[in-house]
């Protein structure tokens, strides 16, 4: 077979794939409405504070941390995103790569002593 | 090869598969009780059948039975999508992980990324379902999970970017293939450093103990799931699960060496070579799946700032250094 016709039906059998896994999921949830019982009534559509009645919304700002290590993660994922060809390659490209690739740890690096000396891994000091 | 015979083969593998795949999961919820019961001197489930052999059957129809509450402040649409999103992301990695030789419904040669794209999906679930709960303890659940996973991705990629390395491939055959050429035949020797980073982030990536903290019992109820009921709260049960079961598999595919035998084994055995090697991939995968009770049933839950640190202090280094070190040996 050609080539991009075999990679064609390779990414074909994934999308069944996903779909099957989708059909699973909708499935059970229509067995649970064909057997469970709909008996709902003002206090139990509430949600659940160990039983104290809830004062406010719960979409509200919250701690700038959770931001910064998205930003930082960021960063990481995408240094690991071009790490992965690297590594496939590497075997051919020889000192070349292994050297490109070391400059690039290193500036990454900076970019972490920088992020650690900010006390961004740091949760407990403000 | 016509298309209308092609999505039909797939279609009957993957229903086999999955079936297969769902029956070893609805075990593992019983093993799981089972271990962490004897760990602590009990017996476990014992009432459903010979030593509650039925339970997780027992389980499923309860769940079937149970009402299917949405809270009237959350946000319906976004609440209703989470469930799918956690089960279909866990699901579908498992599209590309091979059983045995050819034993895959998809074999990709991207294999690897592509099951690190798709779990990495898994983490919208979570999001989706603590924002539109609308739930405190559910929103914290979830924030806290969120930055747990983002933090660990990070780690459990650069870990197998060693194995990357050795293997010079992403497809998850062609990684067993290559192990199968050393002696020994695991990556598990020479990347006994990617292993360990991989394993802790392993754990952390499917929120187990030690780092339960998204659905931390004492302090948070369930995390982000908790204003789910019925068959909603089965559908993350049931991603969580695989989710373990996939990174096991991976555990065993890129360390392990998937369903080959060490060459050195077989050449001392041979009567070893008749254990199909579906048997092989399975003991590998089991024994991290009980490594995870084990763990559980072992280990007390980590502080937050101490989950945060480990996973940008000590896991990203190391999995760094292991790259350099690889790297620096594959040239020599």
């Amino acid at each position: 077979m050609e080539q991009s016709e075999l990679l064609k039906t390779k990414y074909l059998a994934i999308l069944i794939v996903i779909i099957i896994s989708i059909f699973i999921g909708l499935f059970m949830i229509f067995l649970n409405r064909i057997f469970g019982p709909k008996r709902p009534y003002s206090l139990k559509l509430t949600p659940y504070e160990c039983g104290i009645p809830s004062t406010e919304d719960t979409w509200e700002r919250f701690n700038v941390k959770f931001y910064i290590v998205a930003i930082v993660f960021v960063i990481f994922d995408v240094e690991a995103v071009f790490l992965y060809p690297w590594a496939v390659v590497y075997k051919k490209l020889g000192i070349f790569a292994l050297v490109e690739m070391y400059l690039f740890i290193f500036i990454l690096l900076i970019g972490y002593f920088y992020a650690l000396g900010k006390n961004v891994f740091n949760w407990t000091k403000e | 090869m016509d298309t209308v015979y092609l999505i039909f083969i797939t279609t009957v593998k993957t229903a086999v598969y999955f079936g297969i795949l769902l029956l070893h999961v609805a075990y593992a919820t019983y093993t799981e009780r089972k271990v962490i019961g004897h760990i602590q001197l009990r017996l476990g489930p014992m009432i459903v059948g010979p030593h509650g052999i039925l339970q997780p059957i027992a389980d499923i129809v309860k769940l079937l039975f149970k009402e299917d509450i949405i809270p009237a402040k959350a946000d319906k649409f976004i609440f209703k999508l989470a469930p799918f999103v956690s089960l279909s992301a866990a699901l579908s990695t498992f599209a590309v992980i091979p059983v045995n030789k050819n034993w895959v419904i998809s074999d990709i040669n991207v294999g690897l990324l592509y099951v690190l794209g798709i779990a990495g999906l898994g983490t919208y679930g979570v999001i989706f379902s603590g924002w539109a709960s609308n739930s405190k303890y559910a929103f914290l659940g979830s924030l806290r999970s969120t930055a747990q996973m983002i933090s660990y991705e990070v780690a459990l990629g650069l870990s197998l970017v060693g194995v990357v390395l050795m293997a010079e491939s992403f497809n998850l055959s062609e990684i067993v293939n290559r192990q199968n050429e050393y002696w020994y035949g695991m990556f598990l020797f020479p990347q006994i450093i990617g292993y360990f980073v991989f394993v802790v982030s392993m754990l952390a990536e499917t929120n187990r103990l030690p780092f339960d903290l998204p659905e931390a019992e004492t302090e948070l109820v369930a995390g982000y799931f908790v204003e789910y009921s019925g068959i909603r709260f089965s559908l993350f049960y049931l991603a969580e699960y695989l989710a373990m079961f996939c990174m096991s598999s991976l555990a065993a595919i890129c360390f392990w060496g998937g369903w080959s035998i060490p060459p050195i084994l077989v050449k001392t055995f041979p009567f070893l070579s008749i254990i199909p090697g579906v048997v092989w991939f399975l003991l590998k995968v089991y024994f991290h799946i009980f490594l995870f009770f084990w763990l559980r049933g072992t280990l007390p839950r980590y502080r937050y700032d101490q989950l945060m640190a480990i996973g940008w202090k000590i896991l990203i280094p190391l999995a760094l250094i292991n790259i350099v070190i690889t790297s620096l040996l594959k040239i020599l």
